[in-house]
């Protein structure tokens, strides 16, 4: 008797859990819970708004800059710095790996090279990047293009690589060739493996330019906070920590996004596909 | 998922629009005639003293072969006789070391157009649907109704707008067929397409290759480990051992093929034939485990 009490509790449980809206709400609980946390430890003063200013303050100082548009030039100037970087960089690293993806010769031309050059941390290249192209935008834009590039590269001609070579025997016997067999098996067959570079290289994005930023800079998320610092003010410093977290968050969603549109065939990503 | 193979009623519903129940009895009567089959004929097949070598290892001495336009020849012999390296051959997928094709008496390189070949993976594009996996590399403005009509005849044109991965296996190697006749090759090669598919699976593919065969009236050549149906399907059977053909044998039954006396003679002939030498790997693995002659209830 308690057995079946048991199972049939267990199986509404199961619907609860299935259930879309507490899988959507889950997720949510310990975030909530450590911010609540740490507004009641700021409030009984267990912790100095030296150190953590308290939820509250936080959210006051960003509803002030935000009010003072603050907050949107400088969400403008670090987006665009992103953006751009991520474009040179991600641009030439795919163009390189489809390069040496394709061509056996690029491949032995270049990819050592590359390789040497991928095991320097970019931001070991600070000292020399300030050197050569000062403290303006161009020193910004190298450091987040040089960092997104070789995981969109390595993706892009792993990709390349590890296409079956069935379909393209397949598609060359159907016909195909040059440019078709390129646009209707080649790259389509190594788009799972550029999306995940896409994806890693944008986590790698906001970290070099958080570190870009903070080094030299008149504007942008990494100025903001470093200018709070000096003024010891620690909600902005703070805020400036939420904005890079939200913008991840986002960077992440699109790229997600992205990957469930051109993956759709893919059986991974098909919501209701039982085989 | 809907892993319902056995809709040959639908193939003949595309002949004719109502869903009648038919045994295999009136199969012959078919109406394919209905629709205009876009048919160019079967090509005649002429290799000569082809031989191939991989390293230092042989895989074909001197193989003539010859098929007459429209005729199906099945080629059997043990895992890595060469079997497969000769369709390879003909569909140009590897160069000659020595010998030479011919199609229509004409240099096989002239012919890709005409040549089309169905492989033991269904191959299909995973990224395209399946309707675009069948109108691959055609061209023209009636390229979608072309392959929709291609689709019908395998029986699959409610599943044009679906994925490849969520076919069954049988279902991958129809849309492969279909894909494969929708260019109305005039030679088809056929690279042990059914070896991955189940028993029942099977003997469907056979009965709907036989038929698409005889409307379309192509040059079929089928590669295959299984006797029974390289006896069910085909004008003659071709074995591959040691490199060389070593029998070709007709044939003459009427189809479709039931089974029967005749039918268990001639599969029991090639069989003796194949196991009687000697060979660390057998030609199936049903036949290590029993006689030939209690064999044909594998299938």
């Amino acid at each position: 008797m308690s057995r079946t009490s048991t199972s049939a509790s267990s199986a509404a449980l199961q619907r609860w859990w299935v259930n879309g809206h507490v899988q959507r709400t889950v997720p949510w609980v310990v975030p909530i819970v450590v911010i609540l946390g740490w507004q009641v430890a700021s409030r009984a003063g267990w912790l100095s708004t030296r150190v953590l200013p308290e939820p509250w303050a936080v959210l006051k100082a960003f509803w002030s800059l935000t009010l003072s548009g603050e907050i949107g030039k400088h969400v403008a100037t670090s987006t665009w710095r992103a953006l751009v970087g991520f474009a040179i960089g991600g641009g030439l690293g795919m163009l390189l790996g489809l390069l040496t993806g394709t061509f056996r010769a690029a491949e032995t031309l270049l990819d050592s090279t590359l390789q040497m050059i991928r095991n320097i941390p970019a931001l070991a290249l600070i000292p020399l990047v300030i050197l050569w192209f000062g403290i303006d935008e161009w020193a910004k834009l190298f450091l987040v293009a040089l960092g997104v590039f070789f995981p969109i590269y390595l993706n892009t001609f792993h990709g390349i690589r590890s296409v079956d070579k069935g379909l393209i025997e397949m598609a060359r016997s159907y016909g195909l060739s040059g440019w078709r067999l390129y646009l209707h098996v080649i790259l389509p067959g190594s788009v799972a493996s550029i999306l995940v570079g896409v994806r890693f290289s944008l986590g790698l994005m906001w970290v070099l330019l958080i570190v870009a930023e903070t080094i030299s800079a008149q504007a942008g998320i990494g100025y903001m906070t470093m200018n709070a610092r000096e003024f010891l003010q620690t909600d902005v410093v703070l805020v400036g920590v939420l904005l890079y977290a939200l913008l991840g968050k986002l960077a992440d969603v699109l790229a997600k996004g992205l990957e469930r549109w051109w993956l759709r065939w893919h059986p991974g990503y098909q919501p209701n596909v039982a085989t | 998922m809907n892993h319902c193979d056995l809709d040959l009623q639908a193939l003949a519903a595309h002949a004719r629009p109502t869903f009648i129940h038919r045994d295999g009895a009136a199969d012959s009567a078919v109406t394919w005639a209905a629709p205009t089959p876009r048919t160019r004929g079967g090509a005649a097949v002429d290799a000569r003293g082809l031989s191939k070598r991989y390293g230092a290892r042989d895989v074909l001495i001197g193989v003539d072969l010859t098929i007459a336009p429209g005729e199906f020849v099945a080629i059997v012999g043990r895992s890595g006789c060469g079997k497969s390296t000769l369709l390879r051959l003909l569909a140009g997928l590897e160069a000659v070391d020595t010998g030479e094709i011919s199609l229509d008496g004409d240099a096989r390189a002239g012919h890709q157009a005409d040549i089309r070949i169905m492989f033991q993976d269904a191959r299909l594009l995973p990224w395209k649907r399946v309707l675009d996996n069948v109108a691959l590399g055609l061209a023209g403005g009636d390229v979608q109704e072309r392959a929709r009509e291609a689709l019908a005849q395998v029986g699959l044109a409610d599943r044009a707008g679906d994925w490849p991965a969520v076919l069954s296996g049988g279902q991958r190697q129809r849309v492969a067929l279909a894909r494969a006749l929708v260019h109305t090759p005039r030679l088809l090669l056929l690279d042990e397409p059914l070896g991955a598919l189940d028993a029942l699976t099977r003997i469907e593919m056979h009965r709907l290759i036989e038929k698409l065969w005889q409307r379309h009236a192509f040059t079929a050549l089928l590669v295959t480990h299984d006797v029974t149906e390289a006896v069910a399907l085909a004008d003659r059977v071709v074995l591959i051992e040691e490199h060389r053909i070593a029998l070709d044998e007709r044939v003459p039954l009427a189809r479709p093929r039931a089974r029967g006396v005749a039918f268990d003679a001639i599969e029991d002939r090639v069989l003796q034939r194949v196991l009687s030498q000697p060979g660390d790997e057998s030609i199936s693995a049903v036949s290590s485990l029993a006689p030939a002659s209690q064999w044909r209830w594998a299938v």
